[in-house]
């Protein structure tokens, strides 16, 4: 770094070349938004057929492409880079770091993502069309009964793992190495803790999910046997390797999701964080267990009863560090001086609609009863609870949190208020009746269903317009902020918040701590 | 904690990529072989063994009767014929039973099958023995031909008692582009 200060490059070239992590992860943020509009109007033409039953806009083939691209879409272009984004933007500025540890890589694990979607999206106009096997992509649906695409989607996945696993070791250098003096582990804000839990997650498991898709590719392309019984192999053991991928990957979802809400709610309940140790064993051990529970996605391929019990019982585990998480979250707003900005209210509204997302995770756990919901749409409602109002509206929350510290000028915040409401009246009306029909034994993934269940999925489709509609709103309101929001210059955006991140100047300059700032020893964790 | 680097930066980054090429490797060395070894050793998955057996039993037991249903599937897209001839014998445990499997190609040229075999329920498959097996090995047939494929097999002594009837299913699959390849059971 020079003696002078100077201002990011102008034109295309800024973004291209930069090495900032306040631009990377500006990008990183527009770009999972731009994937989750492009993953949300697939789902729209999801609900769209399912409207009504029988066969109405689209022919099941494409049905099948629409329902992939879109878990594929949301869980590795808009939920998980979104939060490489915010980790971008938000770990140096809460470590008291001048920078990521590694700028370049930063670069690179960024600009590898937009060609990777384009090239997964371009299958939608392929011969034999995109992908069709589901985001989990089981063999042999996805080895001997693909489509020609489907090895466009084995390289995408490949330079997806290859991005978040550079991601990650940036990551894990820049908590290791470059917090400021007096930054213990113990005084880190609890989102950069869950970030570094997640980023070890991520470094031990892409490489699975590699591995997995590697074999994929041999065994189409090179004659290998893997998943295919003919030659010695077995599909089975495909669900075992994309498991031990996946359990993990859900966790890597949903942990900096915790780790936001860990900021918000003390913010807004003008209370430290309560039970800050127990937050960060709670999650190491969430981490640990994700490793030894995947079979639970598998209990109808005819395990052992032995090995349904263990998977049972690990499984069932999980729900105490939840639990512990849960419950530390409702003691800070416990007689707190609670104000409901828009933050806040996606804050409690995670919290309300994940834990129901982990009760009926808890449901599912149990061996025996998932025979009955297994595939069904009940599964599909558990796991749009965590992902939807878990990761999506924390990740809401933190960009309202946020956005005033990044660009300098104040949010409307009576539509952030409406925002959440059409959200939150959208989101359940949309997926609590899924969980009727699913243990009334609708199956995923269809395009048609039985007159019985019409009603209800026609709420689900109206829900499911209202809060996709409802992003509209939000993406006005950033950029109605951006453009001519209130200025503001106060440091603490938010009276209650805590942290390093609210001691530099707001708009938060380009170079922030190039200096490192003096971390009181007296002072507890942020 | 080892120092690789002086940098603290290389240093994590060299630690790390170790990791991540390390739990690539895990995948292939650990994961897989480890999947088959457990489906072997275990009998899970209604996996029987791949190898003949060698063994010589105590002695026969007259007291029970067990139940084998032979049941035959071809793959998506195989042609040929296959199938038992009996589809239900009563055997004792510790006897060397015999029984053949009909096989014939409709089509012009020749082709290679492998059948994979599968017991039901998965618990009796490390009791069911099969000394000689068609399925031991890749079988060729000319076009137009047919062949009686043997099976000889021993049900243990040891059999849990509550088990009265065992399946025997066999998938027949064309793996004539692949003949020649991997080693196969």
């Amino acid at each position: 770094m020079g003696d002078h200060h100077h201002g990011p490059a102008k034109g295309i070239t800024r973004w291209l070349f930069t090495t900032n992590h306040k631009d990377i992860g500006t990008m990183y943020l527009w770009f999972s938004f731009a994937m989750f509009i492009l993953g949300g109007a697939f789902a729209m033409i999801i609900r769209a057929e399912l409207f009504q039953p029988g066969m109405q806009l689209v022919e099941p083939a494409f049905f099948n492409q629409m329902t992939t691209l879109h878990g594929l879409v949301m869980v590795f272009g808009a939920i998980m880079p979104s939060f490489v984004g915010l980790a971008n933007w938000m770990i140096p500025l809460m470590i008291g770091a001048p920078d990521m540890a590694l700028p370049r890589m930063n670069n690179w694990s960024f600009w590898i993502l937009p060609p990777t979607f384009l090239m997964l999206a371009s299958t939608l106009f392929m011969e034999g069309g995109a992908p069709a096997f589901g985001w989990t992509f089981y063999a042999p649906l996805s080895t001997t009964y693909a489509p020609p695409s489907v090895t466009l989607f084995i390289f995408s996945v490949h330079v997806l793992g290859l991005s978040s696993i550079m991601g990650s070791i940036n990551i894990i250098a820049t908590v290791m190495n470059m917090r400021a003096p007096g930054m213990t582990y113990m005084k880190m804000p609890l989102f950069v803790w869950t970030w570094l839990i997640t980023a070890f997650l991520l470094v031990a498991v892409m490489p699975v999910l590699a591995g997995a898709v590697t074999m994929m590719l041999m065994d189409i392309h090179f004659g290998t046997s893997f998943f295919s019984a003919a030659g010695g192999g077995d599909p089975v053991l495909f669900q075992h390797i994309f498991w031990f991928f996946g359990h993990p990957e859900v966790y890597i979802i949903i942990l900096p999701a915790f780790g936001v809400v860990s900021q918000i709610i003390p913010a807004f309940s003008r209370k430290p964080l309560f039970g800050y140790d127990s937050m960060v064993y709670a999650t190491a051990a969430i981490a640990f267990l994700s490793f030894i529970v995947w079979a639970h996605h598998m209990y109808t391929v005819g395990m052992p009863v032995a090995g349904e019990l263990f998977f049972m019982y690990a499984t069932m585990l999980i729900a105490v560090p939840t639990g512990v998480k849960v419950f530390n979250w409702i003691s800070t707003m416990w007689r707190g001086s609670l104000t409901f900005e828009t933050p806040m209210l996606f804050s409690i509204g995670f919290l309300i609609l994940f834990t129901i997302g982990g009760f009926t995770g808890l449901m599912l756990s149990i061996a025996p009863a998932d025979f009955q919901y297994h595939d069904s749409y009940f599964v599909v409602a558990h796991f749009h609870y965590v992902m939807v109002a878990g990761a999506v509206f924390s990740m809401t929350a933190a960009i309202y949190y946020w956005l005033p510290k990044w660009c300098g000028r104040m949010y409307n915040e009576a539509m952030g208020k409406t925002h959440f409401w059409i959200s939150f009246v959208g989101f359940n009306l949309a997926f609590f009746p899924q969980h009727f029909v699913g243990l009334a034994g609708m199956p995923r993934r269809i395009p048609d269903y039985a007159l019985q269940f019409a009603d209800f999925n026609m709420m689900s489709s109206i829900g499911a317009f209202i809060y996709g509609a409802s992003q509209i709103l939000f993406l006005y309101n950033v950029i109605a902020t951006i453009v001519s929001g209130k200025p503001t210059s106060d440091e603490k955006v938010w009276d209650g918040a805590e942290g390093l991140e609210w001691t530099v100047a707001t708009p938060a300059p380009y170079h922030t701590f190039e200096t490192p700032p003096r971390i009181d020893p007296a002072h507890a964790h942020s | 904690m080892i120092r690789i680097s002086e940098n603290a930066n290389v240093d994590t980054v060299i630690k790390l990529v170790t990791v991540a090429i390390g739990m690539f490797a895990f995948v292939f060395v650990v994961m897989v072989p480890l999947y088959d070894v457990l489906c072997d050793a275990l009998g899970i998955n209604g996996k029987t063994s791949g190898e003949a057996y060698s063994s010589v039993q105590a002695g026969v037991d007259d007291s029970r009767e067990i139940t084998i249903q032979f049941v035959a599937t071809n793959n998506e897209g195989m042609p040929w014929d296959f199938g038992p001839s009996v589809t239900v014998m009563k055997v004792n445990p510790g006897a060397v039973n015999d029984t053949v499997f009909h096989a014939r190609n409709p089509l012009p040229e020749a082709m290679v099958a492998q059948a994979i075999p599968s017991v039901s329920p998965a618990r009796a498959a490390e009791y069911f023995h099969k000394t000689e097996c068609f399925c031991f090995n890749q079988q060729p047939l000319d076009g137009e031909s047919s062949a009686e494929m043997p099976l000889q097999f021993i049900v243990d002594m040891d059999l849990p008692r509550d088990i009265r009837t065992i399946t025997l299913s066999y998938t027949i699959f064309d793996v004539t582009e692949m003949a020649g390849g991997v080693a196969v059971r």
